[in-house]
């Protein structure tokens, strides 16, 4: 197998300082908006007592599930043995921390009381998912660290496939933890299912990839490195396959549904009465986030670098548009106390609950997105994670 | 050797000795009996005399509560003040966020589309014998005590808001904002953290025996709310229980709830 030679990037120009000053401008928005929610509680965003979760759980889940599925281009370098996929992996293995990174900061800054982080760190519950996930999340971290030590210092590389395998493994069973969070309340008729974990586990392949490949191809591109089309396009054929997968269990999901009397009515909220949930639900999750993108990726299109890129920003709106339909659609819906039965009261029994995101949190997510992707551009300039090359030629060398 | 002999001459054989231990046998045997047969009351009597702060709750009690529908007015409001006045929070009818607002009970108005009949009841915490509340809270603050109530600890809640997520009543609140002067020196609450129906655990622990609410309605004169130990077969809930046929809300999840319904 050719060897390939790995770079930091530069990152002295003033485009990458600009980026850099971007990111940071996110994050210290991120950073106000946390404390502002902090000071005045949780009065001044737009959840309540019937939407308690709001939109910083859409993009704390959201960069969670794709921080797993980042991870997948490592694993299938050196779980898989494809050799065309090492010279990405320790990209893939970066943005996955820097994604789990994001998406962990908004979960937290989002509690009550945030500032009691070192009860969550000191108090367990086991029967817990939420407890079950600190522990995974943590450990996430520590593997796929390890992981990434093995691919940067030779002399530790020949526990490479051992870390890579363990690390796959860790997240496949993170993933279960994150849909399990969902699928393991009985209280909301949307949730309380088996089928929320794999589901999240292939959303986690199609988002993940998605964010991968835009990150990879800007990285080539900002810094004037060739990617050559061999890359793309492996890349490409692998995300119409997550892509379709997810449109499959989504599927499955709602037709399950659809065939229990008791679930009809609220699949009808979604599907067909539920406003921006369904209009969320058609336009950003099923055309946006998965037809489109397969229409691009599969028709001649898909073989232009910049309709991939579309395809790709397709399918990560697409994904947050599922979650806010998985997160606050299933929450909108009211509660069921008394099936057959109409009820009112003071608490908005009975009731379509609506949900107006407000500033601070729409920030307070967008600041977990820019942590991320300024923890990788970070990552980038000192570490050494990119190959210097990925032209086709270097490329097919490593397949021989 | 001699130290031997002089123990075998204290042995029961000594018929002195013999009457000696049989005395304190039996008055030992008495006093145990007695004992035995005195003790459930002094538990009752502690029970509902309230306990001392060192002493445990006894899951011998099962504190609940039993709502008859049929005699809960239509318009009457009066265990949801109750509640309020006697726990500190602000009626929603008060609050600048009424979305945002807590609250720990509430009137539930319900009818059956079909045949039109109209049913009104009080909606709060069911104090589930498996709460799911307790189940998913990562920290251990969701709590059901022994004797059936389920609290939430001030101290550990990190308002993650996964009980709300779990409790299938959508009987917990979030405090939104923070707190006004009207809390109560024994119902701690605070921003940022769940609250819930505590079946008025202040007033149990002092001994009143009975709930805000459930005072407010006998006073109102419905006697929709009757309060107690489900676990004590002589206690008038209980003896409700056995004569009313009476459901549990969403049976159908088997938490075994401690909040009882006649009429729905």
């Amino acid at each position: 197998m050719a060897s390939i030679t790995f770079r930091e990037v530069e990152g002295s120009s003033l485009k990458y300082w600009l980026l850099f000053g971007f990111f940071g401008l996110f994050v210290l928005f991120g950073a106000l908006a946390w404390n502002y929610m902090h000071h005045h509680g949780h009065v001044v965003t737009g959840m309540d007592n019937q939407i308690v979760w709001g939109l910083p759980h859409v993009f704390a889940v959201f960069l969670i599930v794709a921080a797993s599925g980042a991870l997948n281009v490592a694993s299938i370098a050196s779980v898989f043995n494809k050799p065309m996929y090492k010279p990405l992996a320790p990209l893939s293995a970066v943005l996955s921390l820097a994604l789990m990174l994001g998406g962990l900061l908004v979960l937290v800054l989002d509690l009550g009381r945030s500032d009691r982080l070192i009860v969550a760190m000191t108090h367990f519950n086991f029967k817990s998912m939420f407890t079950w996930n600190v522990f995974l999340y943590s450990g996430f971290f520590g593997l796929v660290g390890v992981y990434l030590w093995t691919m940067l210092d030779r002399s530790v590389k020949t526990y490479s496939k051992a870390a890579g395998t363990a690390a796959f493994i860790w997240r496949l069973v993170l993933t279960t933890g994150t849909g399990s969070l969902f699928g393991f309340l009985i209280a909301r008729e949307l949730y309380g299912t088996a089928m929320l974990a794999p589901m999240f586990i292939i959303m986690s392949f199609a988002y993940g990839l998605a964010v991968y490949l835009m990150v990879l191809a800007a990285a080539y591109a900002w810094t004037g490195r060739t990617l050559g089309d061999a890359v793309m396009m492996r890349l490409k054929s692998l995300l119409v396959v997550f892509v379709a997968a997810v449109l499959y269990f989504v599927v499955v999901h709602h037709m399950t549904n659809l065939y229990f009397t008791k679930f009809h009515a609220v699949e009808a909220f979604i599907l067909r009465d539920g406003g921006i949930f369904t209009t969320l639900f058609w336009v950003g999750q099923i055309l946006v986030g998965g037809v489109i993108p397969l229409i691009i990726l599969l028709s001649a299109l898909g073989k232009q670098r910049t309709w991939i890129m579309i395809a790709c920003a397709l399918v990560i709106l697409g994904g947050v548009a599922q979650m806010y339909v998985t997160i606050i659609g299933a929450q909108a819906y009211p509660l069921d106390l008394f099936p057959g039965l109409t009820e009112k009261s003071s608490f908005f029994d009975g009731e379509v609950h609506g949900y107006s995101p407000s500033m601070p949190e729409l920030f307070l997510g967008l600041g977990g997105v820019a942590i991320a992707l300024l923890a990788t551009t970070f990552a980038v300039k000192v570490l050494r994670l990119l190959p210097a090359s990925l032209d086709d030629a270097t490329v097919a060398k490593l397949e021989h | 050797m001699s130290e031997l002999k002089s123990m075998s001459d204290n042995t029961p054989n000594s018929p002195q000795l013999e009457s000696q231990q049989r005395r304190r046998f039996i008055g030992a045997a008495t006093a145990t009996a007695a004992g035995l047969a005195i003790a459930p009351g002094v538990m009752l009597y502690e029970v509902a005399h309230g306990r001392s702060e060192d002493e445990a709750v006894s899951s011998a009690v099962r504190w609940g509560m039993l709502v008859d529908a049929t005699k809960c007015a239509t318009g009457c409001n009066d265990c949801v003040s109750a509640c309020s006045t006697e726990n500190g929070w602000t009626s929603v009818a008060e609050s600048k966020h009424p979305k945002q607002a807590p609250q720990w009970i509430r009137k539930l108005e319900l009818q059956d589309p079909l045949t039109q009949m109209e049913t009104n009841l009080p909606m709060m915490c069911q104090h589930c014998a498996e709460p799911p509340c307790v189940d998913v809270c990562p920290t251990g603050a969701s709590f059901k005590r022994a004797d059936g109530i389920v609290l939430v600890n001030r101290h550990t809640c990190i308002g993650c808001r996964y009980c709300m997520m779990a409790c299938p009543y959508k009987a917990r609140s979030l405090v939104h904002e923070s707190l006004n002067d009207t809390q109560k020196p024994d119902v701690p609450r605070g921003i940022g953290c769940v609250e819930a129906c505590t079946l008025c655990v202040q007033k149990i622990d002092r001994g009143d025996g009975n709930t805000a609410c459930a005072e407010a309605c006998t006073a109102a004169g419905h006697n929709a709310l009757l309060f107690g130990d489900m676990n004590d077969p002589e206690s008038e809930i209980s003896k409700r229980l056995r004569e009313l046929p009476t459901k549990q809300v969403r049976a159908d999840l088997n938490l075994n709830l401690g909040v009882r319904y006649h009429g729905i």
